[in-house]
């Protein structure tokens, strides 16, 4: 099966090591992962700030990208919820991009979505002995309804514990632009969210998309409270290589 | 009215920032918020299950006011034809200074000098008590909620729990400071105080004002849910009763009325049905006990008609005002109501407000008070897709031209730079050199410029020296030395910094 990489701007330029988990566990279980060179971002941070023009060239740049690929998969449920719940509206008016774009969201998966349900694979055979709390992000479970399968792949991790997050339906404050823009609501949330983490106890907190990631690490640094803050590809990875290790 | 300058509290986007400011300050609100929200959330969670089928429901509902709202022509005909037939009389009131002197006028007829009033967010959106207080006509609040916050001197900060920013201690004293007893913060001690003071009101009162939670077309009836009974009151013991609704407040039959009102009350508080409903048609007739003389139903229009017809934003219409979208906001949560310095708060009001004042300067600057999370939309009962109108908001006042210049220049830029790889590589590259200087530890902990904004909650991981793309050739050739995809072999170890 032909994977393409939608690596999306953060994880590239940011999170490398988030990708690479995502590449290693595809070829894994049986994917020829390639990467189109021509990519870049998908066009939220315009089109939700209100730029929709410039969104929509960014957006073409994506699409073009992918034109000959037959699956498309992404470490991010927010930039493939862009994808998927946006687009449509951004070629609303433009019959033959609207086409390319729909072909496009057709073969575009979120990670864990696409482990879970394209390639049936429920347990990755990781061992992670350690008291783990998920944060659900916003994008992925209400754009795109993706609540199941990063649980199922989780609880399947022999040796984890894993802890509810208090309130973890509530967004973490990220929301892109929202964070600068109007920066203190966006603190008044990421703090509830970094005492609700912390309330688990747990050692690792693990998630679906970089941008809530990055926002709770950030002020979990500030705070000085260090917690091991993974995407849950780099928690599989590295259960997997444990696992092995162990020969569990 | 004072000739004093506007007060830049009282400017809705001006102020936004200074009122985010006080409210995040004071710890009482955001208590009494979240305990309260909290409540409300598991109630309706409880209420959803319980009722089953929700998904469907919801479709029901969505239906139901969509078909209304399409053809409100036709149902406003219809219902203000039924409650002429009954007896009672209908205006149809373009503006909030059209209705306020179409109340005045009642009034004056009845020579009215006391005003007993349930709850209305429509009266809040004409700020009705303000003109009959210049008219030297007294209405009292008589709803529990807004009863409190009138002796407070503050306007509601909830669609239904209007003095949700307020917890017990503090109510205490402001019966108390009314009374000149002394009470105890307890609930009961509370109620049975208003209750007392309030059944005088009643009694002596000119007029009954409502709101009106749905009208039903088929019938000319004014459907009104509560949970004290004020209402009932209200509707009941003056000789006058004036109703206030918007004109979307539609349903056209009672078969419909029964799917919305297990809606609302299973989504604004978690009840199966309210403790009252009550289904009002026409004055008191030949032979009935109770009831007012007359019926008079004042119809709002204010910004409403503005939306019929727009493919974005016709549906914020189909609001049945349940507040739900509220009580999961996590914005809302943080700030609570004032903050949105508008009659309507929350997500809701942040896409409402602009609407109906048709004002995306000031009023529009709501749209931002979101991060866009989707709560609201997942918690509407009808569906109304409030986090795309958030956006769509944002959109059009980019399109009006009433974004700062930094950030439209911003945006230009982002299109340059990420809509063509050659460029966005080199932007990659100068972002790892341009942070050097920031950085302490691996990470910056005080950014400038828009950075600023973020670090001053949270640091900002720095950008490693490579990207993914740039290492990519060589996570190749490591998984070509593993074989065939899917064969099996694990990731080596290598180094993963």
């Amino acid at each position: 099966m032909r994977v393409s990489l939608f690596v999306t701007c953060l994880a590239d330029m940011m999170y490398p090591d988030v990708a690479e988990s995502v590449v290693r566990l595809l070829h894994r279980y049986g994917c020829e992962v390639d990467f189109p060179e021509l990519q870049t971002c998908c066009g939220q941070p315009a089109f939700n700030s209100g730029y929709q023009d410039e969104a929509r060239e960014v957006a073409r740049n994506l699409i073009r990208a992918f034109e000959h690929s037959d699956y498309v998969v992404s470490p991010s449920g927010s930039c493939t919820g862009m994808v998927h719940h946006y687009y449509p509206q951004l070629f609303a008016n433009e019959p033959e991009w609207k086409a390319k774009a729909e072909a496009f969201i057709e073969k575009t998966y979120e990670f864990t979505q696409f482990l879970v349900r394209v390639l049936g694979v429920e347990d990755v055979g990781a061992y992670f002995p350690e008291k783990v709390t998920y944060h659900p992000s916003c994008h992925a479970s209400r754009l795109l309804g993706i609540k199941e399968e990063p649980q199922v792949l989780l609880s399947n991790v022999k040796g984890l514990e894993f802890v509810d997050l208090p309130h973890k339906e509530d967004c973490c404050g990220f929301g892109g632009t929202f964070a600068v823009k109007m920066a203190d609501m966006s603190e008044a949330m990421v703090c509830e969210k970094v005492a609700n983490v912390c309330a688990t106890n747990a050692s690792v907190l693990v998630g679906t998309d970089m941008g809530c990631l990055m926002n709770i690490d950030g002020r979990l640094n500030k705070e000085n409270k260090p917690m091991r803050v993974m995407h849950i590809a780099q928690l599989l990875e590295e259960g997997v290589k444990r696992g092995e290790r162990t020969g569990d | 009215m004072s000739g004093q300058a506007i007060d830049e509290k009282q400017l809705i986007g001006t102020g936004l920032k200074k009122r985010t400011e006080e409210a995040l300050a004071n710890d009482f609100l955001r208590k009494a918020v979240a305990f309260t929200t909290d409540k409300l959330r598991t109630g309706k969670r409880q209420a959803m299950d319980d009722f089953g089928h929700w998904e469907e429901w919801r479709e029901r509902a969505r239906a139901i006011r969509k078909h209304v709202v399409e053809n409100l022509d036709y149902y406003l005909t219809q219902f203000s034809d039924n409650v002429a037939k009954t007896g009672g009389h209908v205006y149809f009131c373009q503006s909030g200074e059209e209705a306020v002197r179409t109340f005045l006028d009642i009034a004056e007829k009845r020579r009215a000098k006391l005003v007993a009033k349930g709850k209305s967010m429509v009266s809040e959106e004409i700020h009705l008590n303000h003109r009959l207080e210049e008219k030297g006509i007294e209405a009292i609040e008589t709803d529990l909620g807004e009863y409190i916050l009138q002796l407070a001197k503050e306007t509601p900060s909830h669609l239904i729990i209007p003095a949700i920013h307020k917890n017990k201690q503090q109510i205490a004293d402001i019966f108390s400071a009314e009374s000149g007893e002394s009470f105890a913060p307890e609930t009961k001690v509370l109620a049975g105080y208003a209750r007392q003071r309030l059944r005088n009101y009643f009694l002596e009162a000119d007029i009954g004002l409502t709101g009106c939670n749905f009208a039903v077309a088929e019938s000319g009836s004014i459907t009104l849910v509560s949970n004290e009974g004020n209402g009932r009151m209200v509707s009941t013991l003056p000789k006058c009763h004036v109703v206030v609704m918007g004109m979307e407040r539609l349903v056209p039959s009672y078969d419909d009325l029964e799917v919305v009102l297990n809606m609302l009350a299973r989504s604004a508080t978690g009840q199966k049905l309210t403790t009252y409903t009550s289904m009002i048609t026409g004055p008191r007739r030949e032979g009935e006990l109770d009831g007012p003389e007359e019926l008079h139903v004042i119809v709002l229009d204010n910004g409403r008609s503005a939306q019929l017809g727009d493919p974005v934003f016709q549906e914020v219409l189909h609001c049945i005002r349940c507040a739900a979208c509220l009580n999961v906001c996590p914005v809302y949560r943080h700030v609570g109501g004032h903050t949105y310095g508008s009659v309507y708060s929350g997500p809701i009001g942040a896409v409402l407000t602009p609407l109906l004042q048709q004002d995306m300067k000031e009023a529009g600057q709501l749209a931002y008070a979101s991060s866009l999370c989707g709560a609201c939309y997942e918690a509407c009962p009808v569906k109304i897709p409030l986090h795309d109108m958030l956006v769509q908001l944002r959109a059009r006042k980019v399109k009006l031209g009433l974004t700062p210049l930094a950030e439209r220049v911003a945006f230009k830029t982002y299109q340059t730079a990420f809509g063509n790889v050659t460029l966005y590589r080199m932007a990659a590259k100068s972002v790892y050199y341009l942070q050097k200087p920031l950085i302490r530890k691996g990470y910056i902990k005080q950014g400038i410029g828009p950075l600023a904004g973020w670090t001053q909650s949270r640091f900002l991981p720095m950008k490693p020296k490579k990207s993914f793309r740039e290492r990519w050739e060589e996570l190749q050739r490591e998984l070509k030395a593993q074989g065939r995809p899917g064969s099996g072999a694990s990731a080596q170890g290598g180094d993963r910094a």
